[in-house]
């Protein structure tokens, strides 16, 4: 699940930062110290889950959600253990983690997250990706043109603000689409997002070095929290 | 009285020192910060703001393992916003235990 942190406690970021990295159910793609920057980004982005603060000068984590439209899953941290009610007033909150948090505290609130999103996908067909599915091409929206690439022939998908560039082996195409759209329709075992504004075809890779792949002509960076799973793709020798 | 500890830190990294250095030196620069802070609250009777900084500062006090003072911290922290200071002194006192630990850690 893609997630992010809001807390203003550079401590706390630093917690579930940790927590996160040790955890391979989520992928942090950014940690915000103040609810305004969130709900900017939130505005913009499509998350999975946020991990909020409620106690947070001028705009508390549940203002944050008043202001949100389709909130994504949430877990809230907190000090306060009075909060707990208010938070079940909000469909979006799947738990509640009182600090000092345990790993193992952080790790049960996140699988309850999955099984919450699982649940959810399995009651809205139109958002299932089926695992066993034949399809191998996708269909992008390019001029009023629906143009078929097969998944095969795709390097590197980029983020570039409101859109995405499909780079693939013969062309380029930019699509007005996110990085997690184009990601739900592409298949797990061929593709993994290795940095929040790089999705890329493991077979594609060239070469590893450090904190970046190369594809092609091109270097894609990769973040400290996807390198793991990256790594344990690799028929490594 | 119970000492400052890096158990929890350290149960957390998983072995990662960079994380563990990180999490010192937030300490090390904010808690100095804030309890100059809280106290200069405290002396204008700024109930409220002292209040908010000892919610700060009480998530370093169980990060730092301090069971019993993190208690202290939350009723402390009932009694400002009640305009009472009962605690003041058992809570400055943690303050001064964990000063001390930082600076030797």
């Amino acid at each position: 699940m893609n997630c992010i942190i809001i807390d203003d406690e550079s401590m706390a970021r630093a917690i579930i930062e940790q927590m996160c990295f040790n955890n391979k159910n989520v992928n942090l793609i950014e940690s915000f110290s103040n609810a305004m920057e969130a709900i900017k980004y939130l505005n913009q982005n499509e998350i999975d889950l946020i991990f909020l603060d409620i106690h947070m000068p001028g705009f508390t984590g549940f203002d944050l959600l008043q202001t949100i439209k389709n909130p994504p899953k949430v877990i809230l941290s907190t000090s306060d253990s009075s909060m707990a009610i208010e938070a079940f007033e909000y469909s979006c909150i799947v738990d509640y983690l009182l600090k000092p948090v345990t790993q193992q505290r952080f790790d049960k609130a996140v699988q309850k997250a999955v099984s919450f999103t699982k649940k959810e996908k399995q009651t809205t067909p139109t958002q299932v990706k089926d695992e066993g599915e034949s399809i191998t091409e996708l269909y992008v929206n390019i001029d009023r043109r629906l143009v078929k690439i097969n998944f095969e022939t795709i390097n590197i998908v980029e983020a570039r603000g409101d859109y995405i560039l499909i780079r693939t082996e013969d062309k380029n195409y930019t699509v007005h689409s996110t990085l997690k759209k184009i990601f739900d329709k592409l298949p797990n075992d061929l593709f993994l997002k290795v940095h929040r504004s790089y999705i890329i075809n493991t077979k594609k890779i060239i070469d590893i070095e450090d904190n970046s792949v190369l594809i092609d002509s091109n270097v894609v960076p990769v973040s400290r929290s996807n390198r793991p799973e990256l790594m344990r793709r690799l028929n490594l020798l | 009285m119970e000492k400052p500890n890096l158990l929890y830190i350290k149960e957390l990294s998983g072995g990662d020192s960079i994380f563990e250095n990180k999490m010192l030196e937030i300490v090390k620069q904010e808690l100095p910060e804030e309890i100059k802070n809280y106290k200069n609250f405290l002396k204008k009777e700024n109930f409220v703001n002292a209040a908010d900084l000892v919610h700060k500062i009480k998530h370093k006090i169980s990060v730092l393992g301090l069971k019993d003072g993190y208690q202290v911290a939350i009723d402390y922290e009932e009694e400002l916003r009640q305009k009472k200071m009962n605690l003041q002194s058992k809570f400055e006192e943690i303050l001064s235990a964990m000063i001390i630990f930082i600076k030797n850690a």
